[in-house]
This record gives C-alpha cells, structure tokens and sequence, in this order.
C-alpha cells in the first residue's frame, strides 16, 4: 500500500523531535562502514559473473568530423578479441543529470577530442585493452571546430537574466564600488571509482551493475538509448565510489556494455580507464565572472551585477549555473546577472559537485573582501550588514536563514579578530602568514520521493528504495529515521539501496538525497504508527515507542501478531517550492601562510559554520562537511583543467597532473554544524549538506592570502607562480 | 621456483598471461575485489597492498615480478567479523565516505606504522637519522600517495593517530 503526501505548507510539528528511540540527529557511525573498511563492499565492476567478457572503449584523436571506417579485421585476429562493437546507439556523451533521456548517440560523428567512438571485447581486459590501442580508425575531419570560449559569439541563457532598477547609476553614485572580473579554471569530479558497467542479458531482459547516481533517470535514460522498456532493465549500484555529479546520468560504458553483450551472448565488463573518465564524462566549466558591487557609505550594497561566461558542447543544454546564489544573497535594489555559454567543441561540462556556487561564490566572496577593505569594516560585519529581508529579486520570504548565526557562530568557534583589515601584520622567517573568511550558500533542491517499509513480525524493519549512497550516509540516516519513528535501535534496521527492484527514490545529487527519499521514510514510517496506534487504541500523537516496546510495555511483535506491516511512503514536493527561497547557508574561516619567495600556500586551519536544516547523523553530515572543504582547497589553489588550445583535448586528463587536494595538503578542520528545523524544507525540516562545503570557500582561501602577503588574485586557483606575480616587493 | 604468489597465506598459480598487473591478479584472477583500481597508473594510492611487509601500488608492478612474494591485502588485515584495529579506528573517526579509496587508506597506513616505527625518515621530519617523534604532519605526508576525493582526509588522519597513540607515544 502507498501513501501519498505532497507538502503544500510548511511542516513546523518537528514530529521528530518528539518521537522516543533517541537516536536521529546522533553521530554513530555507519552501518555499511564494516563492509568497507574490510574490502568486502562490492562496487560496479567486482560481481563475479561467469562467463564475463572485458571490453575496452576506443576514443577518437580528432575534435569534430566524421568515423569513415573502422578496420575491425585490424583487431579481430589478435588473440582473444571477441568483437569490435561500432553500434549506432553507442553513447558518445554521458547523459547530463535528471536528463530523463539517452544522451548523445551514434559513434560516427565526433564532436570532441576523445570521444567514445567503438568498444573493443575480448576473453581478458589485457588483450581488450592492446585491441583496443590497434585498432585503425579512418576519419574525415571537418576543421576549424571553435575551442576558445573567449572567442566565439556566446548565447544568453535568457531565464537567468535579472535587470532591476539601474545598476550603473548605481554604480556611479555609489560611496564606495567595486568592479572586478573573475576566472576560474574547469574542474575534475575525479570520483576514485572509475566508471564501470556489468551487462549481462537474460532473453529480452537487461540485468547492469553500473556506479550510478540517480538510478531512476539512469533506467529512463538506458531504456531509451537501447529503445527498449525499463521494465525490462533492472540496474544496481549498491556501493558507488564516489559521484560528485559524475554519475547523475548514465556514460558511455554502460550503453556500451549493453550493448556489446547483447552482441556476443555473454555479459560484459566495461571499465573506464581513469584518462577516458576524465575525457569523456563531464569537466565543470570555466568560468569568467564579473562583479559589480555598489555600497553606501555604510557598506550596505545599493548595486549588486554578476555576470558569467560558461562553455559547453553544441546541443547540449546545460550551463553552469554560476548565479545560483547570487539571486538572493546579498540586498541591493539596482541588480544586474547574466549568464552567457559558449558553444565550443571541448568535452561535455555538466555538473560537478555543487554545480553553480562551486564558482560563483569564490567569485562574489572575493569581491566582498574587497569591498569590505574599501569601506573599512570588517568583512563579516559587511555580510551581516547586506543580510536581505526576503529574496531581493523574488517577492519571496526565505524558508529559514542561518547565514547571520554561521557568521557569529563560525567566528567566535575560530578566534577571528574583529575589525578593520590591514595585509601583512605577520611574518614568520619566509612565510607571510593571515586569515580570510567568506559566505556559504547553497540552494535547496528537493525531489519525489519512494521507499517501502516493512515492520517484521520479528520486530526488525526493512527499508526498501533504489535510492543510491555515494558516501553521503543515506544507508545510516535512513536507518536511523526509520529507527526513530519505529522505535527501534538502528541496527535492527536493515536498509537496502541501489536496486530498480525497490520503489524509486530520487537519486543523489543536487544535495537533495537526504532530504528527499528521508522524508518517503517518513511518511512510511508514519502511516506504520498509525496502524500500530490504532491496534493500541491511541492516537498516532500518542504513541511512544522506543526498544522495541510501546510506553505502556507491549511489544512490537506482539502488535504485529505474527504478520509484517509494509508501507511505501511517496514524498512529493508541492507548490511550497514557490512560496519560499530556500537555501542552506554558511560561513568559512581560514588561516593561510604563504611564502614570500615561491608563492606557495599552506592552508593551516580551516573551519565551517553551516545551517541545513535538521541534522540526520552529526558524523555524517561533519564529514559531508570536511569534504566540503577539502574540496574547496583544491578549488582555491590546485584544481586547473588545462585543455589544448589547437585541438582543444584536456591535457591534464589524470590524477599526477590534475590536482586534487592530498593529505599534507589540508589540515585538521573545524566544522560547526548550526543546528535549525526548516519546515518549509521537507517534513523532517532537513536540508542538504552535501555541497554547502564547497560553496565560498575558496574565497576564504583567496582572502587569507591577500590578509598574509598582500597578493589580490582574481584568478583561481591561485598557484605558486599567479601569487608570486602578484606579491607586492 | 616456487611459480606461486601468496596472498593472505594462501598459495595462488601465477597468471599465464606476463601483461597482468598484481592489482588485476589480486582483483580478476583470484577474486579478492577489496584492493580497488582508482587509476591504473600510480597516482591514486586505491591499489595499496603490502608485499613482504613494504607497501606497494599493486597497479604500477606485474603479477609475473612477484614469484615466491607473500601479499597482504585489505582481505588479510581484518573481516567484518574481526577487523583491525586501523579498521575500527576508520569506522569510529569516519576515516572514509564513499569508502573506494579506504582500503588503499587502510593498507599504506599498516605499513607506514612500521615505518615510522623503524623510524624511517620523511619530508615532514626533523632529520634524517634518530628517533622520528609521530605526528599529524609526518602521517600527511607518508598518506600523501592515497588519494581520498570525498575529502576524508581530516578523519583519516585524526584514525590513524589514534591507533598510532596506542602504540608508541
Ligand atoms: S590504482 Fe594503483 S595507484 Fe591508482
Ligand atoms: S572515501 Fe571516497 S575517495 Fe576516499
């Protein structure tokens, strides 16, 4: 039986809060974190399947033009090759996320350089992958495919435009002004499980291990690539090695397996190589920002214009959303935000974690310390005092709004030292040494929702939903909202995921996981009390459970006589979405050093405030948190996709030469996790947490450099050799 | 010749086929999934096992160099049942998320324990001979090689010094 509950208004009973087990909100650790810390959880490409062919992906070595022939002869005969799959319905794109559809197809056309173009199969993945570096491809190459983003007429991406009152009278009056441009370089998701697909067919069905994010779009979207019925398809993704965005949509081996075992009769195992998931999944766009900020003599803005240069393939329609959060930050009537795309033949740019804010806040939160300076007050001060009211463009309260108490909080919890800011007070041997903080946004996204769950005779639960956890916690917080509700301890909650057998979750991404499918837990859970109650002779209100037991001692297995009790709770959001301008936000704080001589930074400490809602696990949110910021120093000083200007091919496309943060490079971290209910969030008033990290902290970074040595970049990251050239003497 | 590899104790025929990595021979051969493939090239760290007590990527050396070699892999540190004490550790500090990169984080850390225990020097030390004291940053930098992209670093490290602290001080 389903219930249905769509959330019109905002759910400020905190029901939650009053249930008796005692367990939400706590740090236990996860219950799936025994299988990993001992290798036995299994990701996409480890099932033992008998009889499993290997295939490895051929990539095309031009940018744009046409596959004239692919010499299948010039492989066949090496030893163990199986077939050469050339299939028009290969995928040569990863679909974009909640595309719903199969990305681009047909290998024959090449729009990129390294762009899928043919699956080799054969007995072992050695002899797959030396076919595969053998096989004669002929093309016809069609010259002149633009690849500078700077250097083609781009496209207005018309919803996001805001003009409101006059941003350059604004300007020109304004007491103090700011008016910079921004860079930032594209980035890796460079999840560590790379992309990996087992297809096995049975008759007409379709049975795929792959390491997927949003199984069900990815079912949607494999059933059309394949043109055939997604009742036919079961895909499983039980232990996914990390998304990051990555694996919202399907990409190119899973089609590719699909089809290659349907070509051989036997299953097939596709992995791709760690150089092609750079090529040939999603980059995060480049991005140029300018900011315009207008303040009164106060600091308080007057003039508020952001706008941003993005790239990304012909035909497809995503564009990194720059300014996400830019719309309802900070105040100033006279507003000015536009977003342009560049159409360029580089890979496809879809979304990397926290699409949008990744950038767009290092880049605003950059500008703000420079406003900051120019007023003479404090930069937190100058955030506090631009805290809009409601959504500045929108005519919308905001759900909840923590940014003032992560601002208060976060600086109390670091020691920040109030005040007007000079750069270079300290200085120890070579190394310059300062702070910088910044705000964290991120909007809150939301998402229908499905999950079953059965309350045992025996009195353990089973929660059921093809929901993935990418090593967000999904399998502890839903465990522990079941157990709350139940009342039960977590462990007598078994919790299975990443299957299209059990009822459709929303998939991770977006920040939207937890949230989503813990609130069709929820809902589950609730009409499983209600019937509970009923049998007791109360009122769902008045039941308390906890161990197990009823307050007045009755057991569960008692209630349940012998019979299971199975509901599947569907969560939908409803208008409520345009009631309200949610967001989760946030502040950073960081302690930088660096050297005078070479230009290196050092991040010696950093720290997080954030407000997102209720918290589900206080150990897993933290360390959504951590990653946050890791990822935050990689933005600020490291990550750089570099791609050829003649061909436009990622250069850098490995983990020796894209620079993602390693373990000297951050230090111990400081997470304050401030705590709120959002009723206007979701029904268990939580938000996301998974992005929120990430959101600004760069600029943190950024401003720390400039407060230790006086260096102001504009550009990200900001490597040895950028601070060198802008340290003063 | 003995013509086998040990692994976890047990004795495995090596593979026919010269081109097989130790990590595809751990993985595909003999079915112990646990040492993950993060590259394939010596930049992540996922493949981490111990050979003959020293920690390796099993992805940057061939099955066919390891003739009469004794391999510990995540499988032979620990289970489910009985883990290791860096396992618990792991789990109780949330040394990892999506938990790809943990075995290689959990292998490199055992044997860099006996490193720093043979006082092996790093860039992060004093000086090059005498007693190496333990630290936050000396374990950074022995780890630097095991890529975490889920940014599980702060954890990972705050794991490691536990069971560090309860061996020497
Ligand atoms: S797989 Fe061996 S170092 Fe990455
Ligand atoms: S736990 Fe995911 S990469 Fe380390």
């Amino acid at each position: 039986m389903t219930v249905h509950f769509k959330q019109d208004e905002p759910d400020n009973s905190n029901r939650l809060d009053g249930m008796k087990q005692g367990v939400l909100g706590k740090p236990l650790p996860r219950i799936e974190g025994l299988a990993k810390v001992t290798g036995t959880a299994p990701y996409a490409a480890e099932y033992h399947i008998d009889d499993c062919a290997e295939g490895v992906l051929v990539t095309s070595t031009i940018t744009r033009g046409e596959v004239t022939s692919v010499d299948r002869a010039s492989v066949l005969s090496m030893p163990g090759v199986i077939a050469v799959v050339d299939d028009e319905k290969l995928c040569t794109r990863a679909a974009q996320g909640t595309a719903n559809e199969a990305p681009m197809q047909g290998p024959g056309q090449v729009c990129y350089w390294g762009q899928p173009i043919a699956l080799v199969v054969a007995e072992t993945f050695e002899q797959a992958r030396d076919a595969a570096k053998h096989l004669k491809v002929e093309y016809r190459e069609e010259n002149g495919a633009a690849l500078d983003p700077n250097a083609v007429e781009p496209e207005e991406q018309e919803d996001e435009t805001v003009h409101q009152g006059d941003l350059a009278h604004a300007m020109a009056k304004a007491a103090h002004s700011v008016d910079v441009t921004y860079t930032t370089k594209g980035h890796a998701s460079a999840a560590m499980e790379p992309h990996a697909a087992i297809a096995q067919w049975d008759g007409d069905k379709l049975t795929v291990h792959a390491s997927l994010q949003m199984l069900n779009y990815n079912i949607t979207e494999l059933a059309d690539a394949l043109d055939m019925e997604e009742e036919n398809i079961r895909l499983i993704s039980r232990f996914v090695g990390g998304g990051f965005g990555s694996k919202l949509g399907i990409s190119e081996e899973v089609v590719a397996a699909a089809l290659a075992a349907k070509q051989i009769g036997r299953p097939v195992r596709v992995v791709q190589s760690r150089q092609q998931v750079f090529q040939t999944v999603m980059r995060r766009s480049e991005t140029t920002q300018r900011l315009r900020l207008a303040a009164d003599s106060d600091g308080k803005l007057t003039g508020f214009g952001h706008e941003a240069l993005v790239s990304n393939l012909p035909g497809e329609s995503f564009a990194e959303p720059v300014l996400q959060s830019s719309h309802f930050l900070y105040g100033g009537e006279n507003r000015e935000l536009m977003l342009k795309v560049a159409r360029i033949h580089r890979m496809t740019a879809g979304s990397v974690r926290a699409p949008g804010e990744a950038v767009g806040m290092p880049a605003l939160e950059g500008a703000m310390d420079v406003l900051a300076e120019k007023v003479g007050i404090d930069p937190v001060e100058l955030r506090l005092r631009n805290i809009p009211e409601q959504d500045p463009e929108e005519d919308l309260p905001f759900s909840s709004h923590k940014l003032a108490d992560c601002l208060k909080q976060g600086a109390e919890a670091f020691g920040w030292d109030n005040g007007p800011r000079k750069p270079r007070q300290r200085r120890e041997g070579e190394w310059w040494i300062g702070t910088g903080m910044a705000s964290a946004a991120r909007v809150h996204n939301i998402a229908e929702a499905k999950a079953r769950v059965t309350l045992k005779a025996d009195g353990t639960a089973l929660v059921e939903t093809d929901m993935t956890d990418i090593g967000t916690g999904t399998y502890t917080i839903l465990a522990q909202i079941a157990g709350e509700m139940l009342g039960l301890d977590p462990e007598q909650v078994l919790v299975e995921l990443g299957d299209t057998r059990h009822p459709r979750g929303p998939g991770s991404g977006g920040s939207w996981g937890a949230a989503s499918i813990g609130s069709a837990v929820y809902v589950a859970c609730k009409v499983i009390r209600e019937e509970l109650a009923k049998k007791v002779g109360i009122s769902e209100e008045e039941l308390e459970l906890s161990e197990g037991k009823t307050a007045t001692g009755e057991s569960l297995t008692d209630l349940l006589e012998g019979n299971d009790l199975a509901r599947e709770g569907h969560y939908e959001p409803g208008d409520i979405e345009d009631d309200y301008t949610a967001s989760g936000f946030g502040a950073f704080f960081a302690e930088v050093r660096v050297n005078h001589y070479t230009g290196e930074t050092r991040v010696e400490r950093m720290l997080g405030a954030f407000g997102f809602g209720r918290v589900l696990n206080a150990k897993t949110a933290r360390s959504q948190c951590i990653g946050g910021i890791t990822w935050s120093i990689g933005v600020a000083l490291t990550e750089a996709l570099e791609f050829d200007p003649r061909d436009g091919h990622l250069v850098n496309c490995d983990l020796a030469e894209y620079h993602v943060p390693v373990h000297r490079d951050v230090p111990d971290l400081e997470v304050v996790l401030v705590e709120e209910r959002d009723g206007a969030a979701s029904p268990i008033q939580a938000k996301g947490i998974g992005e929120l990290g990430m959101c600004g902290g760069a600029a943190a970074i950024a401003n720390a450099i400039y407060n230790a040595c006086g260096a102001r970049l504009y550009d990200y990251p900001m490597t040895p050799d950028r601070v060198l050239a802008a340290m003063p003497d | 010749m003995a013509d086998t590899i040990t692994v976890n104790g047990t004795a495995y025929p090596m593979p026919d086929d010269p081109r097989v990595s130790l990590l595809d021979f751990l993985r595909q051969h003999i079915g112990l999934t646990g040492t993950k493939k993060g590259c394939d090239h010596g930049q992540c760290g996922a493949c981490t096992v111990i050979v003959n007590g020293i920690r390796i990527n099993s992805c940057l050396t061939l099955a066919a160099m390891h003739d009469g070699d004794s391999v510990t892999t995540i499988e032979g540190l620990g289970t489910p049942e009985e883990p290791s004490a860096l396992q618990r550790a792991f789990l109780e500090h949330d040394g990892f998320q999506c938990g790809y990169c943990t075995p290689g984080q959990i292998c490199s850390a055992t044997a860099m324990l006996e490193e720093l225990a043979a006082d092996w020097p790093s860039d992060a030390s004093e000086s090059l001979e005498g007693r190496i004291a333990i630290s936050g940053e000396e374990i950074r930098e022995r780890m630097s090689g095991n890529l975490c992209r889920c940014g599980a670093y702060a954890n990972i490290v705050a794991a490691i010094e536990e069971v560090a602290g309860g061996g020497r001080s």
